[in-house]
């Protein structure tokens, strides 16, 4: 397992992509998944930078392990902000045209289709959210 | 991102390199406000687009909605990823969207 602890801002949702697809290249993980594990990180760390100490800059944590039969890698972004839970959030209603559009839980929603499992636990004063992604 | 403009006329492409994330929505939403006054054909060329996150969506959202206004807007040479993305979120529906 790797770790990164960085501050959450938007600025290093770059590092933190980087420092995942570090550990993907290990392993012969397709594109397409490498792609849309990519898109997980700037929606999930994102929504961290965005809102968890809004005003406030504070850390982040991310882990990523690839393990298992059949292969898959667990992110897990922790934080110590606003507790907040992004799988209580509705779905989106898709169907509406362009100028009925609401834009909230767009970002959160694409993780869901993408990904195999998404798992949130507020625990000990940390927000922790897992995905796993087989690749 | 790179982004690369060619205006013909009325008409304005903006073809996008990299990847329309978080970081990067922010300067295709400024390249399209300093373009789009008076283009009635606007095209978004995601030929060398990796791959977009919400973020982008948005932005081409906002764009579709000012071409209802003053024209029409296509989205060409969209990737199997993205063209997933669009599916899954009910863009391909909002968008015109061409292989």
């Amino acid at each position: 397992m790797e770790e990164l602890t960085v501050d959450a801002t938007v600025e290093n949702i770059a590092r933190v992509t980087s420092f995942v697809e570090e550990e993907l290249e290990k392993y012969d993980c397709p594109v397409k998944a490498q792609m849309q594990i990519a898109v997980a990180i700037d929606e999930l760390f994102g929504n961290i930078a965005h809102y968890a100490y809004n005003p406030d800059i504070g850390p982040a944590t991310v882990r990523v392990e690839v393990s298992g039969e059949p292969l898959a890698v667990i992110i897990t972004f922790i934080d110590n902000g606003v507790p907040y839970d992004p799988l209580a959030k509705a779905d989106p209603d898709i169907s509406l045209g362009a100028q009925e559009r609401e834009f909230g839980g767009l970002g959160i929603f694409m993780v869901k289709k993408s990904m195999d499992e998404i798992a949130y636990e507020y625990k000990d004063g940390q927000n922790i959210l897992r995905i796993k992604k087989r690749i | 991102m790179k982004i690369t403009k060619t205006v013909n006329g009325s008409s304005l492409c903006l073809a996008l390199e990299g990847r329309l994330d978080t970081t990067t929505a922010p300067e295709f939403e400024a390249a399209l406000k300093a373009s789009v006054d008076g283009i009635t054909e606007l095209t978004i060329d995601m030929k060398l687009l990796d791959y977009l996150s919400s973020a982008g969506l948005r932005i081409l959202l906002g764009a579709q909605k000012t071409m209802n206004k003053q024209g029409s807007m296509r989205v060409i040479h969209v990737n199997d990823m993205i063209q997933e993305i669009f599916e899954v979120t009910g863009f391909a529906d909002i968008l015109t969207v061409e292989a």
